[in-house]
């Protein structure tokens, strides 16, 4: 079984959050959040998690190495509001042992 | 006035599904919905999305399990109220309601049924601190009538089908054309992508990429818009309209000020018994419900709506006897005069 790893999340009210989470459940970062209820349900994960609305537009502010971007993943964050260069969808980032430690900014609700 | 027994906020799978299970109790029902199709997220965000939890169905799209609960449907008749947002609702002395659309529409029903999803889909707005003083102002985030925009300068900005297909269309009607989008790239089917680059080619529409709209200039209308390009130095574009398109976005709206009790962006629901509200005769069903372990799945909308169907018969005629009957045995009687129903068996002696 894969161990969990930490996440340090800030929420969209500035609150750091040091959360436990598993590699073993095929869950995203989005996902990550939602069950941890960081950020009010209904305000994100809206499309479920299909690179189809930004709502769980995140920012990464760790080194970790991330999947790359997909088109469609690429194409809807030039669709989205305030982007900057370590902007990501939250639900195109799985959970796996490397990335112990991922530091991230929940991006504000559009 | 509009008169249905229920009257169903949402024409997503829930609400549709509602239709059916309503029809099977002989209850009239009539649905208003801010899109202008029916379907909702299913049509709207996701149509072409295989979905592999829908019983019986191993994979069938979003889209076409919108088109197959219509003809499910087609039978009892549903009235449609689309491209309105149900605003107010007011309890009448007979313990009946009416619904009253951001349209001035008004419906009258003896039971309402929110299957509204997660809210009504409203345009999102990008972040330029002046644009709330020009809405309608030259500001539009919907087209409604392509014909307003007749020889008069537009400006449209986004990267989506919305974006482009109207920068298509609007070549046609408008003075002039501009579409500006953060890159070069845009994420629209195969062909408005080709389309736009033959009419950029001849000249009909001036494309602005990779660059954005940072600002509006004008007094009482929009007279231009601040583009930044490639990070170069802002310019003014001259401009009679200003129309962002970056898709939509549920937010749930007025109905969170019916008097609902509302928790999590949902309503809360008695799933005890029938998904009844804390106000007696409303109903919620499907994702914008909540209930100790609620799930947001299509196939616990389709359940939720038939207990409702129930408690709502109920509701209406509180001294008939009634027993739920299987579709096996009652067979399905429209109100449009149509009757289906299983072949008769046949009893034949062998010799």
């Amino acid at each position: 079984m894969n161990p969990d790893i930490t996440l340090k999340i800030t929420d969209r009210e500035g609150i750091l959050h040091e959360i436990q989470a598993p590699t073993d459940m095929a869950m995203n970062l989005m996902e990550i959040i939602r069950s941890y209820e960081l950020a009010e349900e209904g305000t994100i994960g809206v499309c479920g998690g299909m690179a189809m609305c930004a709502s769980c537009h995140c920012y990464i502010n760790s080194n970790h190495d991330l999947p790359p971007k997909t088109d469609e993943e690429d194409a809807m964050l030039s669709e989205t509001f305030n982007i900057q260069n370590n902007s990501r969808l939250g639900c195109q980032i799985q959970l796996k042992p490397s990335l112990n430690g991922l530091k991230i900014n929940i991006a504000a609700e559009v | 006035m509009i008169n249905t027994d229920i009257l169903i906020i949402g024409a997503g799978p829930t609400g549709l599904f509602t239709v059916f299970e309503a029809g099977l109790l002989k209850l009239r029902c009539h649905l208003i919905d801010a899109l202008p199709q029916a379907g909702g997220q299913c049509s709207e965000i996701y149509p072409k999305k295989p979905i592999y939890d829908i019983p019986a169905y191993p994979e069938i799209l979003a889209g076409d399990l919108t088109d197959k609960l219509m003809e499910q449907i087609k039978q009892f008749e549903p009235g449609f109220t689309l491209g309105e947002r149900a605003e107010t609702i007011e309890k009448q002395e007979d313990e009946t309601f009416i619904v009253t659309t951001n349209k001035g529409t008004k419906h009258h029903a003896k039971i309402v049924a929110i299957a509204g999803g997660l809210g009504s889909f409203e345009p999102r707005k990008p972040p330029i601190p002046n644009i709330a003083n020009f809405e309608d102002k030259g500001v539009e985030y919907i087209i409604r009538d392509p014909e307003f925009y007749s020889n008069k300068k537009v400006v449209i900005s986004g990267g989506g089908d919305s974006a482009l297909d109207w920068a298509i269309f609007l070549t046609d009607v408008a003075a002039s054309v501009t579409l500006i989008h953060r890159r070069n790239e845009f994420r629209g089917a195969l062909d408005s992508v080709d389309k736009v680059q033959e009419l950029k080619d001849a000249g009909k529409i001036t494309m602005i990429t990779p660059a954005e709209v940072k600002g509006i200039v004008g007094i009482d209308k929009v007279e231009g818009v601040a583009v930044v390009q490639n990070g170069g130095e802002e310019f003014i574009l001259k401009t009679d309209h200003f129309i962002p398109l970056f898709g939509l976005s549920p937010k749930l709206g007025p109905i969170a000020n019916w008097g609902l009790e509302i928790e999590k962006n949902a309503i809360k629901v008695n799933n005890a018994l029938d998904y009844q509200t804390n106000i007696p005769g409303i109903y919620a069903i499907g994702d914008v419900n909540t209930y100790p372990g609620k799930l947001k799945l299509i196939l616990c909308g389709f359940h939720e709506a038939t207990l409702m169907c129930q408690s709502a018969y109920k509701r209406i005629f509180p001294d008939k006897k009634y027993v739920m009957k299987y579709t096996t045995v009652g067979g399905v009687d429209g109100f449009d005069g149509t009757r289906k129903e299983a072949p008769k068996a046949v009893v034949k002696k062998i010799e």
